[in-house]
């Protein structure tokens, strides 16, 4: 070999081995993106959403007076105290607690700065401490929702005063009050009692969690045993011939069905052919178990197949029948890959949003349901309404639900880790 | 009704099973020979006598009362031909003033009639029913419970119950696909009846609203109104990008991983992209909407660009990122099955990793890397949340990924979202597009399995 096809031989090798060296980059490249977007999703929601989770109360000073003296709760009952207008007396003892402030559109600007509420608190207060009420008394009570963005900081004191939601003269009053140490943070706890509000500081995420158990409930209830035995009978029992293979067929087509087409045949069936009744976590978990079906059946017959046939012939060979073979041996042995299918294909109904639109799980209901019978919405489906609202307050309640729905489906999956993990045979 | 009836039937049942039971117990003391099957296989038929014709009588009760009770209250409303939509509304006020809601004509006296006719037809059928339940279950009972003697095989039957039981379980999966290709034909044909097909494909012009009103709503506007290209453009140019993004980041990430990537760095880099794939759309469409669209908003102000603030390219971007798991989790497997010998032979031949890559394996592994794009395609053009809330309601034909633009799902949505009015072409056009959606990603799903298939079948 003469030195310059030598040259050239080497020249060749660094470039392949440049091209090599670029080409496992480009792999490094693409996980990290991959991984990056991972992080940047995770760390853009929980930091718009965790300051949800805890709210801004304010201190005010209440005085009794003749009409309404602290002695004439104590032989009230709870709702005859719930029923009594302290409307006009609420509004009053706020504006006392401002003296300097005489102007009317001033103090209507005052009564903005806190919760629209105010009345019910107060009198939650007094419920609690009826026996022990002196002639005034100190409370907290909700800012209204502006105030609370102000004071976690999520909205800008600099913008010009007319595209702002707060005033200039509502902000001073604001500093006032942090300068007298009035304003304290509480931990969110209505968020997760309290059912969906026009008014952002009142919105909480009750109803939709309780639609959401409700909806998961039917689903579980439909999806699994249905589910499982159809997959046994299609593993186990089924001859191979081309009505199982159509069967086979449909069901893993339908696994890749878009969900919104299962909105569509909730609507189409479930509400206009059997009229059931729109919006509820019945119709609603229905129509997702129907989604959720194929997963788990494909699920349960992967874990079927992988018990050996060892088992079921030692069963078989000491005489029991085939459906006691099945029953008894096969089925408690892939039980755990079935659940595990079955923990995986809920997390994911849990967080469908689309077919739940068409069923009309997206109305604005304020009461929390208390039946699957109930006009209901869910999770997910709260996060897209809220994220509909023009108020900035309802960005840091969508984050807020998604960093929720999000914390439940981390907890299905691990739970579908540590079952397989701990229950399932390997062979 | 339901809870008292349900817990009635859980006692028939127990007390069935011991009745049973017994029985071949005392068959078993006065024969002194033991019966064909187990004592419990007696107990379990004669249960399976007693619940379920009473199941299937009470579901059946369960589906037809309601028409039943609606045509007996209203059959006096029907014979003095009031019409359909008076008399609908009609029941819904008299159903409401039961319920204890005040109405308007709550005191008139039709209405006060109606109520107690509703009362009454209710409870009769309420007692009725649950004597018919109880009655016809006995009746089975006492047939099986006759039955029973030393050579009667329960446990065959029992089997064969259980074996139809799974059958039916089995045969739902078909049940759903009917269901659905029969709710979306349904709604479609009658659309088409009233816009023609050919119009709803190959027209230009998608404003539905327009039809909706109805003063306006001569026939050449309705004709006019449902012209699906615009979303179909919008579905493809969202799911180009969509595939734009997943395509490279995806395959890349499957050769690393499968052919590259440590088993230590497989084992965790690995389920975290799969998170990718667990999260939810809804989601994905608040990030969209949140930070990504802001950012190019941004990003194209910097340079002269006008980008409105819902883009195609947010949603296609995000939807993207959505599908690289489904991308690179297929193509993995299949880039993994393919034979350890050609990556031998090749390196035998001294080429490098990258060269084997792209010379041997890839070309190898070709089909199931293209049925694996094409999945992904399908579940781009069938995803809904990103798009609904990031890519624009307005229909409008463009090709630029900076405008806003629609797509399928995005505007069955808007249609079907909140109260509709049925019957009306705008409502049925939902179920339309519902259909093209359908079978749209029923043929690449179809392909797609095929040619996955036949390519693992190839190398096993």
């Amino acid at each position: 070999m003469n030195s310059n096809s030598l040259k050239i031989s080497n020249e060749n090798l660094k470039r392949r081995l440049n091209a090599e060296r670029r080409f496992k980059f480009y792999g490094v490249i693409a996980i990290s993106l991959a991984l990056i977007f991972v992080l940047i999703l995770f760390t853009n929601i929980i930091s718009k959403g965790y300051s949800a989770f805890y709210r801004t109360l304010i201190e005010i000073k209440i005085e009794f007076n003749d009409k309404v003296q602290p002695e004439m709760f104590k032989q009230m009952s709870d709702t005859e105290i719930n029923k009594l207008d302290l409307y006009s007396f609420s509004k009053k003892n706020i504006y006392s607690n401002f003296p300097n402030i005489e102007k009317k559109s001033d103090k209507k600007k005052i009564i903005k700065l806190f919760s629209i509420e105010f009345e019910e608190e107060i009198k939650t207060y007094i419920n609690k401490n009826k026996n022990n009420l002196g002639n005034t008394i100190n409370l907290y009570i909700s800012a209204s929702d502006d105030i609370d963005q102000i004071h976690k900081g999520n909205y800008s004191r600099d913008i010009p005063e007319e595209r702002r939601r707060v005033s200039n003269f509502q902000l001073s009053i604001y500093d006032e009050l942090v300068g007298q140490n009035k304003v304290k943070f509480e931990f969110n706890l209505p968020f997760f009692s309290r059912g969906d509000s026009r008014e952002a500081e009142l919105a909480g995420l009750g109803g939709s969690l309780i639609g959401s158990f409700f909806t998961m409930i039917i689903v579980l209830l439909l999806s699994f045993p249905f589910g499982l035995f159809g997959a046994i009978y299609l593993e186990e029992f089924s001859k191979r011939n081309r009505f199982t293979d159509f069967i086979e067929i449909n069901i893993n087509n339908l696994a890749a069905v878009p969900s919104i087409v299962f909105g569509l045949l909730g609507l189409g069936i479930l509400l206009n052919t059997f009229e059931l009744p729109r919006s509820t976590a019945l119709v609603g978990g229905i129509t997702l178990s129907l989604m959720t079906l194929p997963t788990i059946i494909i699920a349960t017959r992967a874990s079927l197949r992988s018990v050996p046939p060892s088992i079921r012939e030692g069963a078989l060979a000491v005489g029991a029948s085939k459906v006691q073979t099945v029953m008894h041996h096969v089925v408690p042995l892939a039980l755990p890959g079935s659940i595990t299918g079955t923990i995986i294909g809920i997390a994911r109904a849990l967080g469908e949003t689309a077919p739940l639109l068409l069923i009309g799980m997206v109305a604005f209901i304020v009461d929390v349901p208390s039946s699957p019978l109930d006009p209901s919405t869910s999770l997910p489906v709260q996060a897209y309404l809220w994220n509909d609202s023009a108020e900035r307050a309802y960005e840091e309640k969508t984050s807020a639900a998604i960093i929720i729905l999000l914390s439940f489906l981390i907890l299905f999956n691990l739970i579908a880790v540590f079952i397989r993990r701990k229950f399932e045979t390997k062979w | 009704m339901g809870l008292i009836t349900f817990f009635l039937l859980v006692l028939f049942a127990i007390t069935s099973f011991y009745l049973g039971y017994f029985r071949s117990n005392r068959v078993r003391v006065i024969e002194k020979q033991r019966p064909f099957s187990l004592d419990k296989y007696y107990g379990y038929y004669l249960a399976i006598w007693s619940v379920v014709p009473a199941v299937i009588i009470l579901f059946a009760i369960l589906i037809f009362d309601g028409f039943i009770v609606k045509n007996y209250v209203l059959s006096e409303f029907y014979s003095q031909g009031i019409d359909q939509s008076e008399i609908s509304l009609l029941f819904t006020q008299i159903e409401n003033t039961r319920n204890g809601i005040k109405l308007f004509n709550s005191e008139d006296e039709i209405i006060v009639n109606a109520v107690n006719k509703l009362n009454y037809i209710e409870g009769i059928f309420e007692i009725t029913s649950i004597i018919t339940v109880f009655s016809v279950s006995s009746l089975f009972l006492l047939y099986g419970y006759r039955k029973i003697n030393l050579n009667f095989d329960a446990r065959l039957i029992v089997e064969k119950f259980i074996l139809i039981g799974f059958f039916l379980c089995s045969l739902i999966a078909i049940l759903v696909t009917v269901g659905i290709i029969f709710s979306l034909l349904y709604e479609t044909v009658r659309f088409f009846s009233q816009v023609p097909i050919l119009d709803f494909l190959f027209g230009t012009n998608w404003s539905p609203q327009r039809a909706f009103v109805r003063d306006a709503a001569d026939a050449a506007d309705i004709e006019n109104a449902f012209g699906a290209v615009p979303l179909f453009s919008g579905t493809f140019l969202i799911a180009f990008i969509a595939m734009c993004v997943s395509i490279p980041v995806g395959l890349l990430t499957a050769i690393y991983m499968s052919e590259y990537a440590k088993s230590s760095v497989r084992n965790t880099a690995k389920p975290i992209i799969e998170i990718l794939a667990g999260i939810p759309t809804v989601v994905y469409g608040f990030f969209a909407v949140i930070t990504i669209a802001p950012f190019i908003r941004s990003l194209g102000g910097s340079i002269g660009l006008d980008v409105s603030s819902e883009s195609a390219l947010a949603a296609g971007l995000v939807m993207g990122i959505m599908i690289i798991p489904f991308v690179s989790s297929l193509s993995d497997d299949v880039i993994s099955s393919v034979p350890q010998s050609l990556r031998e032979g090749s390196y035998a031949m001294g080429a490098t990793k990258s060269e084997t890559i792209k010379k041997v394996i890839i070309p190898a592994a070709l089909p199931g890397i293209i049925g694996s794009f094409l999945l992904a395609v399908s579940r781009a053009i069938g995803e809904t949340m990103i798009v609904v809330m990031a890519a624009g309601l307005v229909a409008n034909l463009t090709a630029n990924p900076l405008e806003a633009s629609t797509t399928i799902t995005t505007q069955i949505v808007v249609i079907l979202i909140g109260d509709q009015e049925f019957d009306s072409p705008k409502t049925m056009s939902a179920f339309a597009l519902g259909l093209t959606l359908f079978v749209m990603t029923l043929i690449l799903n179809f392909i797609a399995l095929r040619v996955v298939k036949k390519y693992t079948e190839k190398y096993e």
